[in-house]
């Protein structure tokens, strides 16, 4: 079912299809439709052509390089982006860092990063998780203490996601042991190429290597790369959290991978029959399909009520459970829609330019490897299990 | 009837899980993955000492005599270890066709080899549109001389890469998705005509799609009467499709454990996660999944040889269909509550999850068992 569109919502949603049919790169267009792994390069030349557009930041403000769409427009462009194969806008300075230091950053500060996110100049990174501090958050490690005008910061954060583009992170540090743990924390900037940082890559279980691990050694940070106050970062860092969780419903995405799913399931042959005429897997593609109408009329009642634009709350843990419960099913049913061709694992058929001819049908190679990759959806921003608790807590007053 | 091991039987039970615990932990494992072959053959002549490669064929052939349940004591221990040797392709599809099949003559050529381990066995079965139908083989064998000729293509052969002699079904009659028709050779991989695209599977194994493009075989290559193996074939996947339930079972048990484990020790907001009732209830949902499916498994494996053939079928459904759903859930929940740490390559869990997860696919996912059980009511 099509969201319902006035005509000027519509001649908007057509300009932007048509915008992206024009101006989306062949060849990045293949590898994300074909479930192929996208380079750095990839991400930053699609976010430039947005960026040229004026269209890169839809949910900043005007002044700061924001378009002044409603609510409701910025919904029908994310849909048409996740829905046209694009690559994933990288939501670190976008999404992330970018509302942080323009709504808490001093003056220098807005001045310096924010065209730089605007125009994937900075490619970013997040220094939230520790080893020993996950989705408890509040009893990370890494310390940074004044030292004249710079901090130096000591610790190690982990699940650092492509670290390796990155040029800069930006952390959550102890700066005081003193009060309860979230009162020591400060928000850091640190630049990727400051001396006494080591990332190491971490491999996971699908074979990719997208995560890491970040070391600081001694790293000398200057006192003007804090954000605010200090010991005031977990403000900061709660403000955030929001914005990363409202992006995860991915509702136009899901779309385009049910559509995938579909086409995939057509080809594929069950009982001599194409799975799709298979009554049990019509029958769980049915309630999928209707699972995810369910999760867009939550966000569009929230478009129509306002409650989507405001910190984070439980409309944001409700988005990320449901979201990322429906994403795992649609790769789940990928995996099992290939059937015996779920297991060969030939990694080098996932980048670009292996030209050897597939294993199994074309589209069979990277949806194991997917399926595997994407458990991780449930529990990174905050497991499913504490945005439940985040639910329980704010509307059932527990 | 209580279902309950032998003493024989659990005796093998303890020596195989020693066996692995003491000598095949995770780090040979992964050095065996990384291998060039994929497999270690010294480990390989320990399980034929053991008596591993023998331990259901006759004694007239060097072997144990032992039936199904045996098989399934050891592919318990097999799971355990994430053990990837090619000992179910080799012992009970490529051993048991032999022995079903199997003339005087290729019985005493083929058995005592394999039990010794000298011979090893791959089983090409499937095709790229045939999804989970065995009798849905358009690979040809037209007869020639006093031999065939065989072309076609086989898709997702486990363990070809290595086998001393792979077990081709092609069809000597019919049309495709007939019943009758089809027949069961044996082809050396070596032999002109043979192709093979070996890769690694996800699962830590090897495969190969296999390639016969007019392969001339004697007509001593052929298992079984020409054109009726679909029933023995049948019964052979049967019973693979149960002893991969025993392997399944035994990697639910290690994951349920070492989730267990880790809720124990791992500390978030001040306690450990065992602290937390939501987190209490997701262990024993596995648990009781991991429970059920090993004592379904154990029944079937003990009770097969004395079930009639369409309460066999039905067994082999009952099994397949709760493997794959059981092992879905457990492999996802262990994941899910190690967190990060779940989703790394370093952690043997996520490789747990991995096998567990195509094991769910082999000969058949929860999907095609559910309706094979129903439509054989």
């Amino acid at each position: 079912m099509d969201v319902k569109l006035n005509a000027e919502d519509a001649a908007f949603r057509d300009e932007v299809r048509q915008f992206i049919a024009d101006n989306l790169p062949a060849d990045i267009r293949r590898r994300v439709e074909t479930g192929k792994r996208l380079s750095k390069d990839d991400h930053v030349r699609w976010q430039r052509v947005l960026h040229q557009k004026g269209w890169i930041a839809p949910h900043w403000p005007v002044e700061h390089g924001g378009t002044g769409w409603s609510p409701l427009r910025r919904y029908i462009f994310e849909e048409e982006l996740g829905r046209a194969p694009t690559p994933r806008i990288i939501p670190f300075g976008l999404a992330m860092v970018g509302p942080v230091i323009m709504t808490f950053g001093d003056d220098r500060q807005k001045a310096h990063y924010l065209p730089r996110i605007l125009s994937s100049e900075d490619w970013w990174c997040q220094g939230y998780s520790e080893p020993g501090a996950g989705s408890d958050l509040a009893s990370l490690q890494t310390r940074a203490v004044a030292d004249g005008d710079d901090y130096i910061v000591n610790g190690q954060k982990t699940w650092t996601t492509m670290a390796q583009h990155a040029d800069m992170i930006f952390c959550l540090v102890r700066t005081s042991t003193a009060g309860k743990p979230q009162e020591g924390i400060s928000f850091l900037l640190i630049d990727m190429k400051s001396a006494g940082i080591e990332v190491r890559p971490i491999t996971t279980l699908d074979g990719g290597q997208e995560v890491n691990e970040v070391f600081f050694d001694d790293v000398r940070v200057p006192k003007a790369n804090l954000i605010g106050g200090e010991n005031k970062g977990w403000t900061y860092a709660k403000f955030l959290l929001g914005h990363e969780r409202a992006n995860i419903a991915d509702v136009g995405r899901s779309k385009r991978e049910l559509a995938r799913l579909e086409a995939i399931a057509s080809s594929e042959l069950s009982d001599g029959r194409p799975l799709l005429d298979d009554p049990a897997f019509r029958s769980r593609l049915a309630a999928l399909e209707i699972e995810l109408m369910a999760l867009e009329s939550v966000v569009l009642r929230m478009l129509g009520d306002g409650t989507n634009s405001g910190p984070p709350g439980p409309e944001a843990s409700l988005l990320k459970v449901k979201g990322t419960e429906i994403q795992q099913k649609i790769t789940e049913l990928l995996f099992e829609a290939i059937g015996p061709y779920a297991a060969p694992f030939v990694t080098e058929a996932l980048d670009d330019g292996w030209n050897e001819a597939p294993i199994g049908p074309d589209y069979a190679a990277p949806l194991a490897p997917y399926y595997f990759n994407w458990r991780k959806a449930s529990i990174y921003g905050g497991s499913n299990e504490i945005q439940k608790n985040i639910i329980a807590k704010m509307v059932l007053g527990f | 009837m209580a279902i309950a091991l032998s003493e024989e039987q659990r005796l093998l039970q303890e020596s195989a899980r020693r066996f692995v615990e003491r000598d095949y932990g995770f780090a040979t494992r992964s050095r065996i993955v990384a291998s060039e072959d994929g497999i270690d053959g010294e480990k390989w002549r320990q399980f034929a000492e053991l008596g591993w490669l023998g331990v259901a064929v006759p004694e007239a052939y060097g072997g144990m005599d032992g039936g199904l349940a045996e098989i399934a004591v050891l592919l318990d221990a097999v799971g355990r270890g994430l053990v990837v040797e090619p000992l179910l392709s080799t012992i009970v599809l490529g051993g048991g066709l032999i022995g079903e099949l199997g003339t005087e003559a290729q019985k005493r050529d083929l058995l005592p080899p394999m039990v010794a381990g000298e011979r090893r066995f791959a089983v090409a079965l499937g095709e790229p549109q045939a999804r989970y139908d065995l009798h849905d083989v358009t690979a040809r064998a037209r007869p020639e001389g006093d031999g065939f000729v065989i072309s076609g293509h086989k898709s997702v052969v486990y363990d070809a890469p290595g086998a001393d002699m792979l077990l081709v079904v092609a069809r000597s009659a019919g049309e495709p998705r007939d019943v009758d028709g089809l027949s069961l050779f044996l082809v050396a991989p070596g032999m002109p005509g043979v192709t093979l695209r070996p890769y690694p599977t996800i699962d830590g194994g090897r495969g190969a799609d296999v390639v016969l493009d007019d392969v001339r075989v004697s007509g001593d290559a052929i298992l079984g009467t020409p054109g009726s193996a679909l029933a023995a074939l049948t019964r052979a996947v049967d019973r693979a499709r149960i002893v991969l339930g025993s392997e399944a079972a035994g990697i639910m048990a290690v994951l349920v454990d070492a989730t267990r484990d880790y809720l124990k020790t791992r500390r978030q907001f001040g306690t450990t996660l065992e602290k937390f009732q939501v987190l209490q209830h997701r262990l024993v949902d596995m648990l009781i999944a991991q429970q059920m499916t090993e004592a379904l498994v154990l029944r079937v494996a003990l009770e097969y040889d004395d079930l009639d053939n369409s309460e066999k079928a039905r067994a082999a459904a009952a099994v397949k269909a709760k493997v794959g759903e059981a092992g879905k859930f457990i492999g996802q929940q262990a994941v899910q509550l190690h967190g990060g740490i779940g989703m790394t390559d370093e952690l043997p869990v996520g490789h747990y999850f991995k096998r567990l997860s195509i094991i769910g696919t082999m000969f058949g996912d929860a999907a095609y068992h559910l309706r094979r059980f129903r439509d054989l009511a």
